[in-house]
């Protein structure tokens, strides 16, 4: 009865270390049928481990693995995915063509080469060798390579870098309709934005554990923090000793400060500065909430360290 | 129930490939594997020109020199030395780049059929070293007019085509031992001496005795034995030398796998 609501891809408190450096730290995720979840963490946070595990590329120290209930290393779970790897370099002097028919010839029942192409936007690359094609159109390439066997379950690691901002959109559009169709993603990115526009689900991994997990507006909530900005002559200096600031940052005249406390840190700029200006008063985006996020996982670790 | 029952034949059908499927995957492999290589003159140039330029000069012109029977001598010689190249290099060179650059990784998180990956690689290898000996055999017959029988060269043709199998077995080795662009000096630094100490380019017998006795050592000796009987030069069995090169084949073979279950 409850076979759709059966995991696709499941890791159960996974552990890999790489010689004394613990990669994950006791990880547990799951995704489900038709969920874009984001993976998020600073660089060797544990991301692409992560994604190792369930792409079956290493194995894990404890814990489990599972592609649709399975061991990722079995092809017929393979069989049911898709794939876009941070950096792969295919083969320089294959067309594009080549590329996508040999990769549909590893799958089942594959979309039209058509079918592919026009969704991943690559129609007229088709008879281009690989190695002429700009960073942003390889991209777009491999993005079809992974669409193309029609999977149930989308591997994207950093899928949108070197693209300009219209690919960007386009990528975007196409994994929103792969979702739609009821395809599941597990989406790596640095860019936060992208993890805001595209995701049902956000983790968090910091020093290989899962320090946040939840809806995008859960995430942000979870923070505090508003952003103030405005036209000051106070100096930064100054507003970085007020105990109402958590972050201050200059970005062209203006300044903009991060604040747990928004109402009583506006009361004291405009009693201290009667000539500000341009006073803007936000709720934390993404990025600061990931900041935040990021850094106690850090100040903890340091705050252990000493204790230890 | 009925749903889950139904839901589940959908799935078993939809991720089982059928036979033909996946015979087309092999193909698929095979055929991109020597598409990319064949628009690479790079890498076919001088796989093809080293082993024929140097027969020409040292097999032909200067070869009748050393004795009526020295173009026959280096047909085997360079035969051997020609299909080395495609085996240590299509294998050694492509793995330790495939390895480095993320390909191998991707075609491992895809649903590829593991074999398939060799498969494609061994028919190239193979399609490589038919036509360095058919050059080379060309040669001989046309230009030096070394009087093979109908035998010989058949024979010669299919040990030596068929001698490239151990080279791949070792290029694997050697390219899941190293990564990247260093690969074609690390597995030249291997070709070119084993070459020269099998007596590929000067006969054993002018070397030091103790680098002689070394010559048993190397494949290459092995597979050189086999290609003078062929031609007609041959001195020794062929059951021992063609045993050798099978376990040289599966000792490499298998030291590769281990290494790359290990380390990827």
């Amino acid at each position: 009865m409850s076979h759709s609501h059966e995991p696709v891809a499941r890791l159960i408190g996974t552990i890999k270390n790489y010689g004394a450096l613990r990669a994950l730290d006791g990880v547990d995720l799951m995704l489900h049928r038709g969920e874009l979840l984001a993976l998020l963490g600073p660089n060797g946070a544990g991301k692409s481990t992560a994604i190792g595990l369930l792409l079956g590329l290493t194995r894990a120290d404890a814990g489990k693995a599972e592609l649709f209930g399975r061991d990722p290393q079995n092809l017929e779970a393979r069989r049911r995915i898709g794939v876009m790897l941070q950096s792969a370099t295919l083969p320089a002097t294959l067309h594009v063509g080549e590329l996508l028919r040999l990769t549909a010839s590893y799958y089942p029942s594959p979309r039209s080469l058509a079918e592919s192409a026009s969704l991943a936007g690559i129609g007229d690359l088709l008879k281009r060798p690989y190695a002429k094609l700009s960073g942003g159109q390889q991209r777009r390439v491999q993005f079809a390579m992974a669409l193309c066997g029609r999977p149930e379950l989308l591997f994207l690691d950093e899928p949108t870098v070197g693209m300009d901002i219209d690919a960007r959109q386009a990528l975007w559009a196409a994994i929103r309709r792969l979702v739609g169709e009821g395809c599941s993603v597990v989406l790596t990115t640095h860019y936060l934005e992208e993890a805001e526009a595209l995701a049902d689900r956000v983790c968090v991994l910091a020093r290989g554990r899962v320090i946040s997990e939840g809806s995008v507006d859960a995430l942000r909530a979870r923070v505090a923090l508003k952003r103030v900005r405005c036209v000051t002559t106070l100096a930064p200096e100054l507003l970085a000793t007020w105990p109402e600031v958590s972050e201050v940052r200059q970005e062209g005249e203006r300044v903009w400060l991060a604040t747990a406390e928004a109402e009583s840190l506006v009361r004291r700029l405009l009693a201290g500065d009667a000539s500000l200006r341009e006073l803007e008063v936000q709720r934390a985006g993404l990025a600061e909430a990931f900041t935040e996020l990021t850094r106690d996982a850090g100040n903890e670790d340091i705050l252990q360290r000493e204790a230890a | 129930m009925n749903a889950t029952t139904q839901s589940l034949a959908v799935e078993t059908s939809s991720t089982r490939m059928s036979t033909a499927r996946l015979i087309g995957a092999y193909l698929e492999e095979i055929r991109s594997e020597c598409v990319r290589y064949l628009r690479a003159p790079s890498f076919l140039l001088p796989t093809l020109l080293f082993p024929t330029v140097f027969y020409l000069m040292f097999g032909i012109f200067l070869g009748k020199a050393n004795g009526p029977d020295a173009p026959r001598f280096f047909l085997a010689a360079y035969s051997t030395f020609g299909v080395m190249a495609p085996g240590l290099f299509g294998f050694g060179v492509s793995l330790a780049i495939e390895r480095d650059g993320g390909l191998l990784l991707l075609k491992r998180a895809l649903p590829m059929p593991p074999a398939a990956y060799l498969f494609g690689k061994m028919v190239m290898a193979l399609l490589s070293a038919s036509a360095i000996v058919a050059l080379l055999l060309g040669m001989a017959l046309v230009l030096a007019h070394v009087p093979l029988t109908f035998a010989q060269a058949t024979a010669t043709f299919f040990t030596s085509v068929l001698g490239v199998l151990p080279f791949c077995a070792m290029g694997l080795f050697v390219g899941s031992l190293i990564k990247g662009q260093g690969a074609p000096g690390v597995i030249n630094l291997i070709y070119l001496p084993m070459a020269f100490l099998s007596g590929l380019w000067f006969p054993l017998t002018i070397l030091p005795g103790f680098l002689q006795q070394l010559g048993p050592v190397w494949p290459s000796y092995h597979l050189n034995q086999l290609a003078l009987n062929a031609v007609g030069l041959g001195q020794e069995g062929t059951w021992i030398h063609v045993g050798v090169l099978a376990i040289y084949t599966a000792v490499f073979i298998a030291l590769a796998a281990r290494r790359l279950r290990r380390h990827g």
